[in-house]
């Protein structure tokens, strides 16, 4: 056998003993014929045997030779192989190796060697018909998880879904939204400090008010209602009137455990099956909607209780009328009335007509959209469709439209089409802009210059129903304008000789604006569902304590005029990142420039890439921090040598009132934890070991973003050094060298 | 002696008519313009009825209504509400303050001579 095999120790034993009992035998033996024997015998047997003694012990020498080698044989063949058989046996059972067995030995270890290898295939067989369930399970809840999250973010309702602690799992974009509507500091952190995964629902909403809905539901589901759901309106701090619809979440219950070995199930271990896990709010801001009902009803009780006087009067005035016994005086007096009311009604009529006009017409599914938007449609399809050439396409950047698009979209293709087959019109040009005549009205116009259409003409094209190559519509232009409140005509600049169609459409307000900027402006499908969460426990030990996989970080940096915070340099910029669960959550950001109120050393502009251009009318720093201080509540900090940031948060503190007094930690010195090795640990030098790609560095949000994955990579190997806390965290840092480094 | 009416009402035009009436049936007519001076009137006039309008300045219908009733002297005042305010609640309402009859405006006039001799009967 090549293989060198270490002998077993029995086998040296069982030797020994057979040396040992040979030994003893054959002196026996001597003994026993020496004591049958006389002295003189003995000693002439003594005389003849004693020089043939080397021969004895030489023929012993032989035979323990033989012992060995057949005792070894015998191991070889029955003891070693079980015992290997055994060793390897273990490996296959305490490991996840999977290899044969070799069959050696006598034939019952081989046929032991056959069993062992037929379990192992047996076990392994299992063992991926498992794994293939699993994945395929792990597939479906994927699916599952991103269809409802496609499903939500395609909501135009609001939908936040909480766990009991009323923290937040799951949210859509209109939700984001709504809630930066919402955020009475809607310039700065943009509504963020409101919602993000993990945060509390009731910065937004009374705690009580959410709890008594809470317990309507429980009542209801424990009643057995089939939709046990409440309602509520609230108005919240920005005076916004909001109707909220809470559905519960069940948890999951306990599959019936049947009787497992011996495990003592009692069955109050088994979840109760009306177990909440958490709650789904749907949100609507009725505010437009409240406001347009209060209109309505005024509208209709102007109209009704408002004419009841004057008809009262008349009816009254006409019923003296009849009496025969009437002075000409006094007759007169009484139809002067009836004149008097009938005008007055008439007036009432007039202005209640035009109001409701407006009112009623808000039915239609109007849409806020940015004109821009409209117009670059408009300009692709006139060009694509109609082959006209666009000359020009103005439109006011900020002007935003309630308008039903396709409709619009349609009577500009067939106004240009007409323009283009009856009078050989090659060019026009789109142009929008807010309308002088009334603050709530935009002027869009399709310009075209050359022929001189006729009043006549420009009517039967308004009201023909509108037809583009073969799509036709049942609508006309006249209809598409009325169903916007809008007005329909043709003017023309002799000048310039320029003629164009003037839509007079509705604008829609401030607030819309806002609600759909940030809607276009975020197209795609963020990751917005953290479901882990559930499992999130009330935060109530000290967070020294709590393991970092468990907290939220704010991680954040700040781009600065210079590096003296104490002799007047200022911040330029911050961005903050949140990180929860070990993911960084790229939608949840905070991104602002501030004006540091002192000149920006040229020298530095190069670094940082902000000029005193870019600073002007921005906010300054005590605008600044209190909404990165609510950006940041309740988490973390974390950022690339934290020292030098915090220097100049707390700098301001006293100006501002607000203290940053969450925990710090710095990626710096975590680096210097983890890697104690290496010689650098600047930013670049570490995003470079952890192939973390670099871009934007040297702005605030993108070196944020840097630190954020770069410390999103540093905690599994913080884990592996036995760093798992909060507080064993700053303990390492702060005994490592850099530590001592202070600005 | 004939009885003592009292209308109440801001607007002209229907005061009016409702005096050419009133006085036609024979009644003693008074007139206030709005809720103050219809109180002070019905202190001192102590008329028999009061034909009252609800919305009116100063005080309202409603308002009136409830000061007369909390006089123990005026108990015997009768309160004919005619207002333009025509929904349920309304007229609960009036009803609830005290008003004895309860009129939404149009009217007939027919229906309110007749009421008002109905309540001035009643009285006695």
């Amino acid at each position: 056998m090549a293989r060198h095999q270490p002998t077993d120790k029995r086998l040296l034993w069982l030797l020994a003993v057979a040396a040992l009992v040979s030994i003893v035998w054959l002196l026996f033996t001597l003994w026993l014929i020496a004591a049958t024997l006389t002295p003189p015998d003995r000693a002439t047997v003594w005389a003849l045997v004693g020089p043939s003694l080397l021969l004895v012990s030489l023929t012993w020498g032989a035979g323990m030779g033989a012992i060995a080698w057949g005792l070894k044989r015998w191991f070889g063949h029955w003891v070693t192989p079980s015992v290997q058989l055994a060793e390897e046996a273990q490996v296959l059972l305490r490991t996840d190796v999977v290899r044969e067995l070799r069959p050696k030995g006598n034939v019952e270890t081989k046929e032991l060697a056959k069993l062992f290898n037929q379990l192992v295939a047996q076990r392994e067989e299992l063992r991926h018909q498992m794994q293939d369930k699993v994945r395929a399970a792990a597939r479906d809840i994927e699916q599952e998880k991103s269809r409802l999250a496609a499903l939500m973010s395609e909501l135009t309702q609001s939908v936040v879904v909480c766990n009991l602690d009323g923290r937040i799992l799951l949210y859509n974009n209109r939700a984001r939204t709504q809630f930066r509507a919402l955020s009475q500091s809607p310039r700065l952190a943009d509504g963020a400090e409101l919602i993000g995964l993990g945060r509390s629902i009731y910065t937004v909403f009374d705690r009580k008010l959410v709890a008594h809905a809470l317990e309507s539901v429980q009542q209801r589901l424990q009643r057995g209602v089939a939709q046990p759901t409440a309602q509520f309106v609230t108005s919240t701090r920005a005076g916004q009137l909001l109707r909220v619809q809470m559905t519960p979440v069940r948890s999951v219950a306990e599959p019936d455990a049947a009787p497992v070995l011996g495990a003592a199930l009692e069955p109050a271990t088994q979840a109760p099956p009306l177990q909440l896990a958490g709650f789904v709010l749907m949100l609507d801001n009725i505010t437009r909607e409240f406001e347009a009902e209060a209109v309505r009803e005024r509208l209709v009780l102007g109209l009704t209780e408002g004419s009841r006087a004057a008809l009262a009067n008349m009816r009254a005035a006409i019923e003296m009328l009849d009496y025969p016994d009437l002075e000409p005086a006094l007759r007169e007096r009484f139809l002067a009335v009836v004149r008097d009311e009938v005008q007055a009604l008439s007036e009432r009529v007039q202005r209640s007509s035009s109001q409701a006009a407006e009112v009623f017409q808000s039915r239609w599914p109007l849409e806020d959209m940015l004109g821009t938007d409209l117009l670059s449609a408009a300009g692709r399809r006139i060009e694509e469709t109609l082959g006209l050439a666009l000359n020009q396409s103005e439109a006011d950047p900020n002007l935003w439209l309630r308008i039903e698009s396709f409709s619009i979209l349609q009577a500009l293709l067939f106004l240009s089409a007409r323009l283009r087959d009856e009078f050989a019109i090659r060019h026009v040009s789109l142009r929008l802009r807010p309308s002088g005549q009334g603050v709530d009205k935009a002027e869009l116009d399709l310009i075209w210059s050359g022929a001189t259409l006729s009043t006549e003409t420009v009517m039967s094209w308004e009201i023909d129903p509108m037809r583009i190559g073969s799509e036709a519509s049942a609508l006309t232009v006249r209809e598409v304008v009325d169903r916007h409140g809008g007005a329909f005509w043709l003017e023309r600049d002799r000048a310039s000789n320029q003629a164009w169609f003037r839509f007079l459409l509705p604008a829609a307000t401030a607030q819309e604006q806002l609600d759909n900027a940030t809607f276009v402006h975020h197209p795609s499908r963020p990751e917005y569902y953290d479901f882990d969460l559930f499992r999130v426990s009330p935060r109530s030990q000290a967070l020294d304590e709590v393991p970092l996989a468990d907290l939220s970080f704010t991680v954040f940096d700040t781009e600065t005029t210079g590096l003296n915070p104490a002799e007047g340099d200022e911040i330029i910029q911050i961005g903050a990142v949140r990180v929860l669960n070990g993911k960084l959550l790229r939608q949840e950001v905070f991104d602002q420039l501030v004006d540091p109120k002192r000149e920006i050393p040229p020298e530095s502009i190069p670094i940082h890439g902000i000029t005193p251009e870019m600073v002007q009318g921005q906010p300054g720093i005590l605008e600044v921090l209190p909404a990165l201080h609510a950006f940041a509540a309740d988490t973390v900090l974390v950022a690339h040598n934290a020292a030098f940031d915090m220097r100049f948060l707390q700098l301001k503190e006293r100006q501002t009132g607000l203290a940053f007094e969450q925990p710090v930690l710095d990626t710096l010195l975590l680096s210097a934890v983890v890697h104690p090795g290496q010689d650098s640990h600047r930013l670049e030098a570490i995003a470079e070991r952890f192939n973390v790609t670099v871009i934007g560095r040297h702005t605030a949000l993108g070196d944020a973003m840097v630190t954020a994955e770069v410390f999103v990579r540093l905690l599994p190997l913080l884990a592996e050094k036995g760093i798992h806390t909060l507080g064993q965290a700053r303990g390492a840092a702060q005994r490592t060298y850099f530590a001592r480094i202070q600005y | 002696m004939n009885p003592t009416l009292l209308i109440v009402d801001d607007e002209p035009n229907i005061l009016l008519s409702l005096e050419f009436l009133m006085k036609r049936e024979g009644y003693q007519v008074h007139l206030a313009r709005d809720g103050v001076e219809a109180l002070e009137a019905i202190a001192a006039l102590r008329p028999d009825l009061v034909l009252l309008d609800v919305m009116m300045p100063r005080k309202t219908g409603f308002e009136v209504c409830q000061e007369v009733r909390a006089d123990e002297a005026l108990k015997a005042t009768r309160i004919l509400m005619l207002t333009a305010k025509g929904r349920d609640t309304d007229v609960a309402k009036g009803l609830a303050l005290g008003a004895d009859a309860y009129m939404t405006k149009p009217f007939s006039t027919k229906e309110l001579v007749e009421k008002v001799r109905q309540m001035l009967l009643s009285n006695r």
